[in-house]
């Protein structure tokens, strides 16, 4: 399988911008053949990166495999460099399969403008970013693929996001959301990427202290922070936070989360799923892949300050819930909340934290994909999120109701459920965080983890009561529903599974992850 | 005096198309007057022919003649392929929309290419004399073709701004060239170089530099000498905005670039601190004036002078290092944003005239939802515009990033000050961008816009520029080295001075 090593992962990442480019060969009208195409593409990109995870070998997980390392634009020494680890591994499988998922459910949920070859394509470009910011191992490249997916989700939220005004008081006008969520995304992000873009060029020069040439390669920058090259002095304070801005924002951590409500609430369904259960990944990722191992001092220094804005995110996040009205909107700030613990795993910058931060992207993935998929199914059949009109969902789709609620079980961190074990493992961590970070200040963030794990507990039950139980309001009481439908079974079920699994198995994550994060722990910090 | 015809190929073969042009023009009876566009059309294909069998050539790197004050090397290739493809793109785009005119054609054609032959003697030139020539050259036939449309009143309040501040700008640039050669007593470079170095503290002298970047300051459009530039895009006929945004601005950075690097490295002080100025001023007003556009071809007139900004960046980073190696990737991110700029804007403009086409008009919220009834002229509309904006994967991105390169090798915090200004600047940048993009796409078509039914928006040749155009953006988006990277490395010839 010498060929499988070679080119395997860059399939995963360019198939499906091939498949995106081949859409167009197909004409306009064949609609089959265009989702017939992305379901073979993303279907192979899924296998391909199955395949990945199959022959990755477990046992020395810390180490990069399936690297590829090509020339591309010398006259800045960018390499196309490319590579899985323990840590990239479960985040690329979760992007490959996640995007076959959403392409399945798309197969009859098209929203208006229905332009099936347009939105098929945008998903693919899409994945192409997605895929390829999990295994880029150099910045340029990073930087590239950290990018693409910003054209592609613009495009996606405002031609077929949601068409509904709505008042902004900032703005002090009327706006209709999917243009408004669409802009503010953009722009948001391409403000900290460009701050991002400035911290990895100050790298790049600064590299040139240390090596023969300069160099944006991640492995060999992470070699220079294991030396603890760039020091903690006022250049890494400043590429650190130049870094933190672009990261920050797309995970989004408090206070640069408020493009996400929009965003989420505004995207089609199959964009808010791939938002929720991705998108936000390249940003935590990013602190494990590149500010961590390469800037440690600094990650030190910058980890209490990390942590408060990881629990206020917690805090914050299930108190705006519990004043939501919109289902969507709901789920959307839920995880302003989940995200607020997957950085409070990573504040710890302990080998326990880094794992919880994982399993908890992981665990985010699904849950909160599914909870998205689910919001989108029920609009489709009330043509309405409204908490309040929505009632009795249970007596009239059982089987919605029913995973509705196992899955609102998972994300309010259920034992047993996937959700359980990243908010369990960064309260774990935060008790005992990285020597020389104060104990009691990170103590302080369990406690108020610990208070945010109750509130998220709060908001959900609440939510699943209003939305699932009771008797159906009168507006919906002589009406019959389509319960879950195929396509959306196939789409969920995986879904659905992997929850449980993982929930009841950790160590199908942890197994890739635990030898990675130790040892990034241990390069980083020492001991 | 012994020439080398070799070398001048490609300026004779322009000359002679022009003599060919203006021949047909006279004959030809009107109903065949199309045979000057494409007379025009292919003596640029050909005269970019001798661009490449120089390039292989074994002979001599570098060959100077007249006493060095002409002279071919690799910058002078580089940037006159970038003239010669940048001018043909434009003859492209013009084909169809001087025909849909009820002008004159012949001499349309004369003026272009005789501005593209001053442009091809602006990148050999290597003395003042022989500089102010070529930039004469550019600008006077632009005089008129910005009055091209000669009933409509903004055509010809194009031309007169134009005209006066074109003029204002050549005397105040003559005047400090004359204080250059009176000072330094050397019109070449070389001799300019040699002498500076002694003049530096000479108030007269920083004088003359002064006047000679502002000189240059009117023709890239750098603000505050930009005033002319919105009034006259908007009024000149759309292909010679395009043709004016990126042939005579790329001219314009040519000579600053010959000034900064081969006749004045040594005073880096004077017009280091000049350039970071203007470059910040450029940017920022650019954008925040396109902010507030609602016609298309005046948002692309303030966003190529917030692009001139971005491209008088790496001027400020040479500025304060002596390190050749900084100076050379100054000089490269230059080259390379320009070659970049050049496809990006003029895809641009391809895309306004095709737009203008199909609905009759520039004015952004008529564009409202054109992808349902112009899919392609959307899609390339989106294409163009996110990569003026720097959106990776197109091209767009890799000028940024060596500019943002170039600008922080340096370690210093004037520089660095320069590269957070152009970062933010990129992020406003985004906002005007993203509203065509927006308003193509996403906005339902306005009610009473009729699209008109029989206009088809991509004919023959505007078609085969935006499909080149376009090519371009895609390709050196993915493989910036080979499309743009490989040509800036050898043009950045240009700092062998220093």
């Amino acid at each position: 399988m010498a060929w499988f090593e070679s080119v395997g992962l860059s399939l995963t990442v360019f198939l499906p911008a091939a498949g995106a480019l081949a859409l167009f060969a197909l004409p306009k009208a064949q609609e089959n053949a265009q989702k017939l195409l992305a379901l073979v593409v993303t279907g192979l990109t899924a296998v391909l990166a199955v395949g990945v995870a199959a022959n990755f070998d477990y046992g020395r997980s810390e180490r990069f495999q399936f690297e590829v390392t090509e020339s591309w634009i010398p006259a800045i020494g960018a390499r196309y460099h490319i590579g899985v680890d323990g840590i990239s591994l479960p985040l690329l499988v979760l992007s490959a399969v996640v995007t076959l998922l959403a392409v399945i459910y798309s197969w009859d949920h098209w929203e208006e403008p229905r332009n099936v070859r347009g939105f098929l394509a945008l998903m693919l470009l899409l994945a192409t970013g997605m895929n390829g910011t999990f295994v880029a191992l150099d910045l340029v490249l990073f930087f590239i693929f950290f990018e693409l997916v910003l054209l592609p989700m613009y495009f996606m939220i405002g031609i077929w996001g949601d068409s509904s005004k709505r008042r902004i008081p900032v703005l002090g006008r009327t706006v209709t959301m999917r243009l408004y969520a669409a802009i503010k995304f953009f722009i948001f992000t391409l403000f900290g990427s460009a701050f991002m873009l400035l911290g990895f060029l100050a790298l790049y020069f600064r590299s040139g202290d240390f090596l023969p040439a300069n160099t944006f390669d991640i492995p060999a920058l992470i070699a220079l922070g294991a030396e603890n090259a760039f020091g903690s002095g006022t250049f890494a304070f400043l590429v650190f936070g130049a870094m933190f801005l672009g990261f920050a924002v797309k995970v989004p951590m408090w206070p640069f989360h408020t493009w996400l409500p929009d965003a989420h609430t505004a995207a089609p369904t199959v964009g808010s799923v791939l938002l929720a259960a991705i998108l936000l990944k390249l940003g935590s990722y990013a602190f494990l892949r590149i500010s961590i191992p390469i800037l440690p001092e600094m990650a030190r220094e910058w980890a209490p300050f990390i942590g408060l804005l990881a629990v206020i995110g917690i805090i914050y996040g299930s108190l705006a819930c519990l004043a939501q009205t919109d289902v969507k909107r709901l789920i959307a700030f839920s995880s302003v909340g989940h995200m607020g613990f997957v950085m409070l795993g990573i504040a710890t910058m302990t080998d326990v934290g880094f794992n919880a931060s994982l399993i908890g992207m992981v665990a985010h993935g699904l849950i909160t994909g599914l909870l998205f998929f689910l919001a989108g199914s029920m609009h489709h059949r009330y043509h309405t999120r409204e908490i309040a009109r929505l009632g009795g969902n249970q007596k009239l789709m059982p089987w919605m109701g029913g995973i509705l609620a196992f899955t609102a079980m998972a994300s309010l961190g259920l034992p047993g459920l996937a959700g359980f074990w990243g908010e369990f493992m960064s309260l774990l961590g935060a008790y005992r965080p990285l020597a020389g970070l104060s104990s009691s200040q990170f103590q302080t963030y369990m406690v108020i983890g610990a208070i945010g794990t109750v509130l998220t507990a709060g908001y959900m039950l609440w939510m699943l009561q209003r939305v699932n139980l009771g008797e159906p309001k009168a507006e919906w009481a002589d009406r019959s529903f389509h319960d879950v439908e195929t396509t959306e079974w196939l789409a969920w079920a995986p879904l659905i599974v992997a929850i449980v699994v993982i929930g009841v198995y950790p160590q199908v994550i942890l197994g890739s992850t635990t030898d990675a994060v130790v040892n990034l722990a241990r390069t980083a910090f020492g001991g | 005096m012994n020439l080398d015809y070799h070398a001048l190929a490609p300026e004779l073969v322009v000359a002679a198309t022009i003599l060919v042009v203006l021949t047909l023009d006279v004959v030809l009876p009107r109903s065949r007057k199309y045979w000057t566009a494409f007379a025009a059309v292919l003596g640029l294909a050909i005269a970019a022919l001798p661009l490449l069998t120089l390039a292989f050539d074994d002979g001599p790197q570098s060959r100077s003649m007249m006493g060095g004050g002409y002279v071919v090397d690799e910058f002078a290739l580089v940037l006159k392929a970038v003239f010669i493809v940048g001018g043909y793109l434009v003859l492209l785009m013009s084909v169809s929309f001087i025909e849909s005119d009820r002008y004159y054609q012949g001499e349309y054609y004369l003026l272009m290419i005789t501005s593209i032959l001053g442009s091809l003697v602006m990148a050999s030139s290597r003395d003042l004399i022989t500089l102010f020539v070529g930039l004469e050259l550019v600008t006077g036939p632009l005089f008129l073709l910005a009055g091209w449309r000669k009933g409509d009143s903004r055509s010809n309040e194009a031309a007169l701004k134009f005209f006066i501040l074109g003029v204002l700008s050549t005397a105040i640039l003559l005047y400090g060239m004359s204080f250059l050669y009176g000072l330094t007593g050397s019109v070449t470079f070389e001799g300019i170089r040699q002498a500076a170095p002694a003049l530096a503290d000479s108030g007269a002298f920083r004088l003359a530099v002064l006047f000679t970047i502002v000189g240059f300051g009117f023709k890239v459009t750098a603000v505050p000498f930009h005033f002319w530039a919105p009034d006259t895009y908007q009024g000149a006929p759309t292909p010679v905005t395009a043709y004016l945004s990126v042939g005579s601005k790329t001219a314009g950075f040519v000579g600053l670039m010959l000034l900064c690097y081969q006749a004045l490295p040594a005073v880096t002080e004077i017009w280091g601190p000049t350039l970071w100025i203007l470059a910040a001023l450029s940017m920022t007003l650019g954008n925040l004036t396109a902010l507030r556009q609602d016609n298309v071809v005046r948002l692309l007139a303030y966003s190529s002078i917030a692009q001139g900004g971005f491209i008088l960046v790496p001027f400020a980073a040479a500025a304060v290092s002596n390190d050749p190696e900084v100076i050379q990737e100054a000089a490269s991110a230059i080259i390379v944003y320009v070659i970049i700029y050049a496809f990006m804007n003029l895809g641009a403009f391809g895309v306004v005239i095709a737009g203008a086409r199909r609905t009759g008009s520039v004015e952004i919220d008529d564009w409202a939802g054109m992808w349902r009834y112009s899919p392609r002229v959307a899609v390339l509309g989106a294409v163009f515009f996110f990569s003026l904006a720097g959106i990776p994967p197109l091209a767009g991105w890799y000028a940024k990033f060596v500019m943002f390169l170039s600008i922080l090798r340096p370690d210093n915090v004037w520089t660095t000050a320069l590269a957070v200004i152009a970062a933010v600047n990129a992020v406003i940048a985004l906002v005007y961008y993203a509203r065509i993009g927006k308003t193509m796409w996403m906005d339902p078509v306005p009610e009473g816009i009729e699209p008109k039914a029989d206009s088809r928006p991509l004919v023959g040749s505007l078609a085969l520029a935006l499909g080149i155009t376009a090519l371009f953006v895609g390709a050196a988006g993915v493989f910036p080295y080979e499309f743009a990277g490989v040509f800036a490395d050898l043009a950045k010839t240009v700092t062998g001075g220093i």
